[in-house]
């Protein structure tokens, strides 16, 4: 009998690895393997005709830490994180609470606030271009009409960032607002009748009993907020590169040009070490500090 | 005093539908009016599809359009196949390292293909898949999200319409084909259309894979086609947005209800 | 795709290795497109003919955006072994493809003879000349010229047959055409500011850069003093926008009439020669010690990876695309310069300047142009450069400090290199 579980364990441990091997393989090809050949890589120099590649040990990081474009671009990119996440989290929060409520033409919210998702970023991108541009654009024709004078949005360093970041927010409010509606969903109507019973206003009710049960979803769109402050870019590419003087640029950004438009591997890959060590943070956070029973069991 | 916050309420979310649809809105107008009419909102100006002709005239969009649909078919057929047999091995098969293994496929939510850009190019190389759409597609293929899903969804099943199926026979691999598949439908589907929007809409990783017109997708045909250096001509690239956009939203627009009940039904929360 | 692509090109083989009559010299070129029009289709339709003339030799000219993505696409594809035996790049990128061990020198190519590497415009080819060799072949070539318009010329009580000669003028001149909605003048600052920049110091007498691309001169008191005058023609003269003007949308901008003068490449001659609804003029740029531009654009080079076979192919291919006939072409589709003085000598040339002179400024103007601004590390060097001018036009940082910063990190890129 013993000797008949053995064997049934030993076949569920090959079949089980089996059934994992093609997902161990391409994740293995495509971010363990490199993530180890990043960390490598960024301990040697660049190589060239005069000079072959060598061993600098941590050479690439000091040098990314004595440079004030880094630092720019880090300050930039915690701003954006610091902006995106909350304003993108309560707007979504209003969406969802608006398009959950007895509200006329529901529909019509819904499908408004979740159309941007469904776009492209280059897409979205092109049609906020023509918002941003002096003279020509919505924004500037429409200041016009109150007298307000032409505002260049993507060409001063103290407008740019900020003209990315309403995209970003505009692009990822509409998704994270379905993650909200699906949790309101799950909110027994009965509480609802109850407060009602108690006298409970709207607002207490919303305040009290709604937005409690809803922070589980608040800190699992918070953490994707996270990531995608991290690797939402493809904007950058249309509506600034970066720019001007480095005023938007952001760290994936940073990286790519330092890779593929000054062939600079080396620093790409130590840029893309410290972001990996940030992000192992916020994954280590998430599963230790957060309740992982909510979302992953 | 309800009354009124009730109304500012409404208004607040109207106001907000229409911030949140004018891009589009604009962009949709400006494609079918001659660019000074567009930038001078001459609102009354006659409309006109030659926007479309020169946008449709200046680049393969028919080529990009198949490259797209071709990468998210990729993709989608990939990702089923190996994240159904892994979350089938999470969910119901006992094996030594299974937590380890999970802990390590839940990391790669956080070791975002988009970073490890340099070095997944140097591999894509390697293979041989190099401007090719199955080097785009193949770095997605093994999402840690779907298998989660997966994983999610065969918990769920009872395990008597396992046994059941065992005692007729059925091989483990015909179990998860003719039970668990079937039950996981509403998953698959909301799984697909997250996968399906993500990938249609992506940009960095192709821009990066791709080098012809042969491979490009829309997005990046897209962003070569509007690079500012052309000199841009808002109703041009906002006919050329329209059209590249149209299929996935018109398609969002008809299943607006299935896509948003998919999504509350799979229970991704 | 690629796979399809590939199994196409087995089968191409062994049809080949089965009949060799027909056997077919295979090239990839990227190209980049950097100014207005659907040029894209002159060039397929020249590659066409091409390959009319020469059955023997297939062509793959493949668009790949500006002139920074098409270096990225090309490089990336080297890097990965797809082929790519030639490429229209960049001028200025010819120091970082030597010492990234990519090109090989013209001279050193079967079949090249000096008397065709001597028939451009020597202002045109002294980029691809590094270290006496020739690395780079002309093709789309600009200087950047003023665009004005005469017909605000005319209602500002200028003579729209003078446009500004000096800096003097350009200042006075740009004083009297701005109104309420229309600038002066515009001079882009976003993708290729320091070209501007670099035009400006030029007329203001002093060069950005050593001949051996390994000192750059940021610092020098009459550059930064360029850099002030730039400024001052919005924060002092109000002729022009404050902030960054933009490269991509100032065609746009100058023909909805927002500014009376922009200077912008060559290469747009034709594309605002299509869509002015006014009478506009084109003239060289104005000085203040000299008169001078710094030629612009983008020159063919041949890769190092590539066999005599392909070679050959791809000198062929090259010298039909500059040949004086190709090049006057050209040169009428997109307003870029013929590149030899033959081509100024065709009959479709010749006819096409008659009607329309303008077309001979950016010509004329090759006797005061010198060679585009590049360094070693160029792209990063360019960077630093393109910042200090968006610093400076941005009120970030002053035109002191902000050039000080760019050729500090010009010295760290090329401390290796000394």
């Amino acid at each position: 009998m013993a000797k008949h579980i053995d064997a049934e364990k030993r076949r569920q441990a090959i079949y089980g690895w089996l059934l994992l091997s093609p997902a161990a393989v391409l994740l293995t090809t495509f971010a363990f393997y490199p993530t180890m050949a990043t960390l490598w890589s960024s301990l040697f120099s660049r190589g060239t005709r005069r000079r072959p590649t060598e061993w600098v040990g941590g050479e690439n990081y000091a040098d990314l830490f004595a440079d004030p474009t880094f630092w720019l671009v880090v300050k930039n990119n915690l701003l954006y994180a610091g902006i995106t996440i909350p304003v993108s989290i309560f707007i979504a929060l209003s969406m969802a609470l608006w398009a959950n409520s007895k509200l006329p033409a529901k529909g019509f919210l819904r499908t408004a606030y979740f159309t941007p998702t469904v776009l492209p970023m280059i897409a979205a991108a092109n049609l906020w271009l023509f918002f941003y541009t002096p003279g020509l654009g919505v924004l500037d024709q429409i200041g016009g009409l109150f007298g307000l004078p032409t505002v260049n949005w993507l060409g001063q360093p103290e407008t740019a960032l900020w003209a990315i970041i309403i995209v970003t927010i505009w692009k990822e409010a509409g998704f994270f607002m379905i993650f909200y509606l699906a949790a309101l969903q799950t909110i027994p109507a009965d509480l609802k009748e109850a407060a009602d019973i108690e006298g409970a206003s709207r607002w207490t009710y919303t305040r009290r009993i709604v937005l409690p049960l809803l922070m589980p979803t608040t800190l699992f769109i918070a953490v994707n907020a996270l990531i995608n402050s991290v690797k939402l870019i493809d904007h950058l590419f249309i509506l600034t590169k970066g720019g001007p003087n480095d005023a938007s640029k952001l760290i994936l950004y940073y990286i790519y040009e330092m890779a593929f438009a000054f062939f600079d591997a080396p620093h790409a890959a130590a840029m893309t070490m410290m972001v990996l060590l940030v992000l192992g943070i916020v994954a280590a956070f998430q599963f230790t500090v957060l309740d992982r029973r909510t979302h992953y069991q | 005093m309800n009354d009124f916050l009730r109304r500012f309420e409404t208004l607040g979310a109207f106001a907000l539908a229409i911030i949140w649809i004018s891009p589009l809105v604009f962009a949709v107008w400006a494609a079918f009016h001659t660019t000074s009419d567009a930038v001078n909102f001459n609102l009354g100006a006659a409309w006109t599809l030659d926007n479309f002709r020169t946008a449709w005239a200046g680049a393969p969009w028919f080529r990009y359009f198949i490259n797209t649909f071709l990468l998210v078919t990729i993709v989608l057929i990939g990702q089923f196949f190996v994240t159904t047999l892994a979350g089938f091995a999470f969910a119901k098969v006992q094996f030594p390292g299974k937590d380890v293994v999970f802990i390590l496929v839940l990391m790669q939510l956080f070791i975002l293909p988009e970073v490890l850009i340099v070095e997944n190019y140097a591999m894509v190389s390697r293979l041989g898949l190099f401007d090719t759409i199955l080097g785009v597609g193949m770095p997605y293929m093994a999402s840690a999200f779907g298998i989660f899903l997966m994983r999610q969804a065969f918990k769920g099943v009872p395990i008597e319409l396992h046994e059941a199926a065992r005692v007729e026979g059925c091989s483990w691999l015909g179990i998860l084909w003719r039970v668990y598949v079937p039950l996981a439908r509403p998953t698959y589907l909301a799984y697909a259309l997250v996968s399906v929007s993500t990938h249609w809409n992506n940009f960095l990783w192709p821009l990066i894979v791709t080098n012809s017109p042969d491979t490009r997708p829309l997005t990046v045909g897209l962003s070569i086609f509007g690079a500012p250096e052309n000199g841009v001509d808002i109703s041009i690239i906002s006919a050329a947005t329209i059209m590249s956009v149209a299929p996935l939203l018109l398609a969002f627009l008809i299943f607006q209800r299935q896509f948003v009940q998919a999504f509350l039904r799979a229970g991704i929360k | 795709m690629s796979i399809f692509k590939k199994t196409g090109l087995a089968l191409a083989a062994a049809a080949m290795m089965a009949a060799p009559a027909w056997a077919q010299t295979k090239l990839t070129m990227y190209y980049p497109i950097a100014v207005g029009g659907a040029l894209t289709e002159v060039v397929d339709g020249i590659v066409a003919d091409f390959e009319k003339a020469n059955p023997d030799i297939d062509v793959e000219a493949i668009y790949s955006g500006n002139y920074d993505d098409t270096r990225v696409r090309a490089l990336s594809a080297l890097a990965s072994g797809e082929p790519a035996q030639l490429a229209v790049m960049f001028s200025i990128d010819a120091y970082d493809l030597i010492e990234q061990d990519l090109i090989v020198p013209f001279d050193s190519v079967p079949g090249v003879e000096a008397d065709w590497l001597n028939s451009f415009y020597p202002a045109l080819t002294a980029n691809g000349k590094v270290e006496g060799q020739t690395w780079g072949i002309p093709f789309q070539r600009s200087t950047i010229v003023a665009y004005y318009n005469k017909d605000m010329f005319k209602a500002a009580g200028l003579d729209p047959e003078s446009p500004p000669k000096s800096w003097d003028e350009l200042v006075s001149m740009g004083k009297k055409l701005t109104k309420e909605g229309t600038s002066g003048l515009m001079i882009p600052s976003t993708g290729y500011p320091y070209w501007m920049f670099q035009a400006l110091a030029i007329q203001n007498g002093k060069e950005l850069m050593s001949n051996d691309g390994k000192t750059t001169y940021f610092d020098d008191p009459a550059v930064v003093d360029t850099l002030k005058f730039w400024k001052s023609l919005s924060a002092e003269h109000g002729i022009m926008p404050t902030g960054t003007v933009e490269w991509g949308t100032l065609r746009q901008a100058f023909l909805e009439g927002q500014t009376a003068m922009m200077w912008h490449s060559t290469g747009n001659l034709t594309a605002v020669k299509k869509n002015a609804s006014f009478n506009f003029g084109v003239a060289e740029l104005p000085g203040k010690e000299r008169l001078g531009s710094p030629t612009g654009g983008g020159n063919f080079y041949i890769f190092k990876k590539t066999s005599d076979e392909e070679k050959a192919a791809a000198l062929k291919l090259i010298t039909y695309m500059t040949d004086p006939e190709q090049a006057a072409k050209w040169s009428i589709a997109t307003g870029y310069m013929g590149v030899s003085p033959a081509a100024y000598e065709t009959e479709a040339l010749k006819a096409y300047t008659k009607d329309f002179p303008p077309a001979l400024v950016a010509r004329n103007q090759l006797q005061n142009a010198v060679a585009e601004f590049s360094t070693f590390e160029t792209a990063r060097v360019r960077e630093g450069l393109n910042n200090a001018i968006q610093a400076a036009l941005t009120d970030t940082k002053s035109p002191e400090d902000a050039l000080a910063e760019a050729q500090a990190k010009a010295v760290r890129l090329l401390r290796d290199y000394q």
